[in-house]
């Protein structure tokens, strides 16, 4: 390496990315810090957005690409500082929407739903804050839905089970790791979490049916809580093998790399060599047919 | 040009013996030396006819020009070495990450290089843009029978073209170190390794050692800048020189023969459009590198034994051996207590079957339709339906391979269980192939005898008669002198037929309304064509002459 990579700061590199061709760099530096940054940032990616869709004559792909351009809801932490009060709408919000399946005391309704005491209220603010839980059947894919309750209602809902069956929790305060990290993170995430989600957490299936989703749409205490519940057929992250330095530095990669900006071009969802294969077949042959069609018609 | 054997005898000087203008001159400096001058005329006069279809094949050529040109610049900056070092370009969240020089490098050409990226991803574009139009101008020869006598070793080598073509991209896709393309290595190591008897010993050896070792990415290089595209630039040049020797073939029509060629000179005419095609191509190929990206090494990481990302896809070209994988079982074979894996099957055999199937399949054809004679004509796939329909079904067995090779991806966006696509895959592939090549058949003989209905019949006018019986009739319009019972005497000679009013008349008309050319008056053309015609009688008469005098 020479020493152009030390001079090509961020900040220039940022003005170029507005085209498309440079490295998204500058803009990882600030979303770490800030979540609520993020939401203003919709200018910019509106452009690239215009951007895409001229590059890109498959609407379908832009579309998806497009869908997942629309930036993730800000994220609330958990908060452990919890009042009696809050456990007491909890509580009342279980009773109207959880107890069916779960059971008075947490105990679980066979056939219905599994116990909840020891799943902490990691476990609940995950599967109730993506809209998993309330569980419309069984059986069902659990995936990730509109939530029925508000960030709130989740809060109290958590602290109630937390209450009666304890578990582990989410901490307070910020879940992500400053940039220094990202490099660590990354390191992390294609070592403990790219097996399942993929290296551009896109998400891929699993055996049997089962899905590892796309981290698109997590927050910040989403993803926490997953690694700390572990979801499903995701494995349990505990404390002692990914530590929450590590996981803090994982979410911050994750969020990064999803606010990046594609520096070259369209993302083509950045699912990888199938969509390229796609574009070429279509945009690039079809193009190309198109000519010579027409160079054929002229002689 | 008739030329006597002493050359010939010039009384007095010519004026193309004593150039005046700087390019006369330097062409006849360069001619007293090299000799040239004859032969290049002949090949700047050979012929080349036009069909649409005939181009797909340029769109390979031109790819591989612009692969050459974009890798030379790429070369300057990529490092194809395996030393670790630590990342510390301007892609921050790979700051300080241990990696090798090559993926090092790779990131540099991508954010720290001007004009790197872009590139970059011209150059894979290109890459994927040429094995896909070789792969339908295979197809185009196929189905035409261009491959028949005497042109079969231009299909062989063109065999040859594909197969190299599809290592060397893999070869390129491997160069960056990449956790995608390492993930391919190890595959394709696996593959090595599967091979009885040899295999563990084949990995050795194209490894240097137990994978992934420090030496693969640099002989990767040697492989990807030297050794294919050498070869790659022989065996195109071969083919070409073959194909001149041989001439064009062209489809069948009014005043076509087996015996001559039709078409546009290679200069000026067919030069100037192949020259603005190259530049079409190279448009196209600097659109997507402009505007779509590809292959973000950045996101995937660099390679690390330790790690695998779910979803890890080759380029398209090996596509269809992934799907092999994934559709053939997992049957491990022992044989003399060796056990074979199973990815042996559908990674080696299978392709090893395929290709030498294509390979032998101009040999097979001449041996069963017991056809030995010399084709310079073309035949039109519907008619010869076995073949057309064989093409179908190998197209057919080909494509479910790869949408195999994306069945996960398929599986996600359509919210499929993976196991619900691979066995689709699976019997997919068994029972679509036999109903393409019914298919295709029936859409043959159907296409035949629509065309000789109108050859019989003549072409519907779209004219209602009514009789006076109070019967309704269409009047048609027949192509040629017609016996008592108004039946065309027309034979069905395999050449297209008109089945439109407005595609018969003067063949001059089509030429008359264009793109860039003002709707004229016919007469104006025939009396213009006819000036160039005379014209061009008098210049030959009068270089032939020339020549002989
Ligand atoms: C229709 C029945 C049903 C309802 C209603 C329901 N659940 Fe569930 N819940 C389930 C089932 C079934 C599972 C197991 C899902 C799985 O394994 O994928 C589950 C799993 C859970 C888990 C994960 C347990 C673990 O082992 O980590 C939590 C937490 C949870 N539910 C909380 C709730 C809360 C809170 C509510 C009310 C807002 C609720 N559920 C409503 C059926 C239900
Ligand atoms: C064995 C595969 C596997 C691994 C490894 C894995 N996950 Fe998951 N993950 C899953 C599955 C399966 C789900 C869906 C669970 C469900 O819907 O019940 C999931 C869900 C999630 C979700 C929720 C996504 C959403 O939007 O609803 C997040 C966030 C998540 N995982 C993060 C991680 C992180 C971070 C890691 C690495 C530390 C990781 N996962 C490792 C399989 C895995
Ligand atoms: C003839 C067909 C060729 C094909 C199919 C081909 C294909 C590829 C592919 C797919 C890649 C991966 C690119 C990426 O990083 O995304 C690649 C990389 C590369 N190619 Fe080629 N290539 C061809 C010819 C050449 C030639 C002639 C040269 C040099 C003279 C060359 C030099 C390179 C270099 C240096 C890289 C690595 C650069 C990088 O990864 O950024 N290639 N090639």
């Amino acid at each position: 390496m020479t020493d152009d990579n030390v001079d090509s700061d961020a900040a220039d590199s940022s003005t170029d990315s507005e085209y498309g061709f440079g490295p998204a760099v500058a803009d990882t530096a600030a979303s770490t810090s800030a979540p609520r940054i993020r939401a203003k940032r919709g200018g910019r990616g509106s452009l690239r957005r215009k951007l895409t869709s001229i590059a890109i004559l498959v609407g379908a792909l832009t579309a998806v690409g497009g869908g997942y351009a629309l930036l993730a809801p800000s994220s609330g932490a958990a908060d452990t500082a919890v009042s009696a009060a809050d456990v007491e709408k909890g509580r009342q919000l279980y009773e109207t929407s959880c107890i069916t399946c779960h059971g008075a005391n947490l105990q679980g309704v066979a056939d219905r739903g599994p116990s909840l005491i020891g799943v902490g209220s990691a476990s609940a603010y995950f599967q109730v804050s993506t809209g998993r839980m309330p569980a419309v059947s069984q059986g069902a894919n659990n995936l990730r839905k509109d939530p029925k309750f508000t960030e709130d209602q989740t809060q109290w809902i958590a602290a109630y089970v937390q209450s009666v069956g304890g578990g582990v929790q989410v901490p307070a305060g910020n879940l992500r790791a400053d940039d220094a990290d990202l490099a660590e993170g990354g390191e992390l995430f294609r070592l403990n979490c790219a097996s399942c989600h993929g290296a551009t957490a896109k998400g891929a299936p699993l055996s049997a049916g089962k899905t590892a989703p796309g981290l698109n749409e997590a927050t910040d205490s989403q993803m926490y809580a997953a690694m700390l519940s572990g979801p499903g057929q995701m494995p349990v992250f505990s404390d002692n093998q990914v530590t929450p330095d590590q996981k803090k530095a994982i979410i911050a990669y994750v969020q990064s790399m999803k606010a990046q900006k594609d520096p070259g071009g369209a993302s083509l969802d950045r699912v990888g060599p199938v969509t390229e294969g796609l574009v070429v077949g279509t945009v690039g042959l079809g193009l190309l047919m198109v000519t010579i069609l027409w160079i054929g018609r002229k002689s | 040009m008739s030329v006597t054997a002493n050359g010939p005898t010039v009384k007095g000087p010519k004026r193309y013996e004593n150039p005046r203008t700087p390019q006369g001159k330097a062409g006849k400096w360069a001619d007293e030396r090299l000799g040239l001058a004859g032969g290049a005329r002949k090949q700047l006069n050979k012929v080349f006819p036009d069909h649409w279809s005939f181009m797909m094949g340029e769109i390979a050529l031109y790819s591989f020009i612009i692969l050459i040109l974009t890798g030379t610049f790429l070369s300057f900056f990529f490092d194809a070495s395996m030393t670790e070092v630590r990342y510390d370009g301007s892609f921050i969240p790979l700051n300080g990450v241990e990696m090798s020089r090559a993926y090092a490098s790779t990131l540099h050409i991508s954010f720290d290089v001007r004009g790197g990226l872009i590139l970059r991803q011209i150059h894979h574009w290109a890459a994927l843009l040429f094995v896909a139009s070789m792969t339908i101008h295979m197809f185009r020869v196929f189905f035409t029978g261009a491959f028949r006598k005497p042109r079969e070793l231009n299909w062989l080598i063109g065999l040859g073209l594909i197969t190299l073509g599809i290592l060397e991209g893999f070869a390129g896709y491997s160069l960056p170190d990449d956790l995608l393309s390492g993930t391919g290595l190890r595959i394709a190591e696996a593959i090595m390794q599967s091979i009885p008897v040899i295999g563990t010993w084949v990995s050795f050896l194209v490894f240097g050692g137990k994978f992934p070792g420090n030496e693969i990415i640099g002989r990767l290089y040697i492989v990807h800048v030297l050794l294919i595209p050498g070869i790659l630039a022989g065996l195109i040049g071969a083919h070409m020189a073959l194909l001149i020797k041989q001439k064009h073939t062209e489809f069948p029509g009014p005043g076509k023969t087996e015996h001559t060629v039709s078409g546009e000179r290679m200069y000026p005419t067919y030069s100037a459009k192949a020259g603005g095609f190259f530049f079409l191509v190279f448009a196209v190929c600097a659109a997507l590198g402009g505007l779509a990206q590809i292959n973000p090494v950045w996101l995937y990481g660099p390679y690390n034994t330790a790690q695998v990302s779910s979803g890890s896809q080759p380029d398209f070209y090996i596509g269809f051996l992934d799907g092999s994988t994934r559709l053939f079982p997992s049957w491990e074979i022992r044989v003399w207590h060796h056990t074979i894996p199973a990815v042996f099957w559908p990674t080696v055999v299978l392709p090893g079957i395929l290709f030498t199937f294509a390979g032998a399949y101009p040999f097979l054809e001449a041996k069963l339709t017991k056809d030995r004679a010399k084709h310079n004509l073309l035949q039109r796939p519907r008619d010869v339906p076995v073949r057309t329909g064989l093409g179908a079904m190998a197209i057919t067995f080909y494509a479910v391979l790869l949408l195999s090779g994306g069945n996960d991806l398929i599986a996600k966006a359509f919210d499929i269980s993976l196991n619900a696509m691979t066995w689709g895959g699976r019997i997919g592939l068994l029972i679509l192939p036999p109903i393409a090549y019914a298919f295709a058949y029936l859409v043959c003989l159907g296409l035949q005898r629509h065309d000789r209905e109108v050859l019989e019949h003549g072409i519907e006018t779209g004219i209602i008669r009514r009789l006076p019986n109070g019967e309704f009739i269409e009047i048609h319009q027949p192509l040629g002198p017609v016996d008592d019972h108004g039946h065309g005497l027309l034979q069905y000679a395999g050449t297209p037929v008109p089945k439109k009013m407005n595609k018969l008349g003067n063949p001059h008309t089509s030429k008359v309304r264009g793109f860039f050319y003002p709707v004229r008056e016919k007469a104006e053309i025939e009396a213009e064509l006819a000036a160039i015609e005379a014209t061009e009688q008098e210049r030959i008469r009068e270089e032939h002459r020339e020549l002989t005098d």
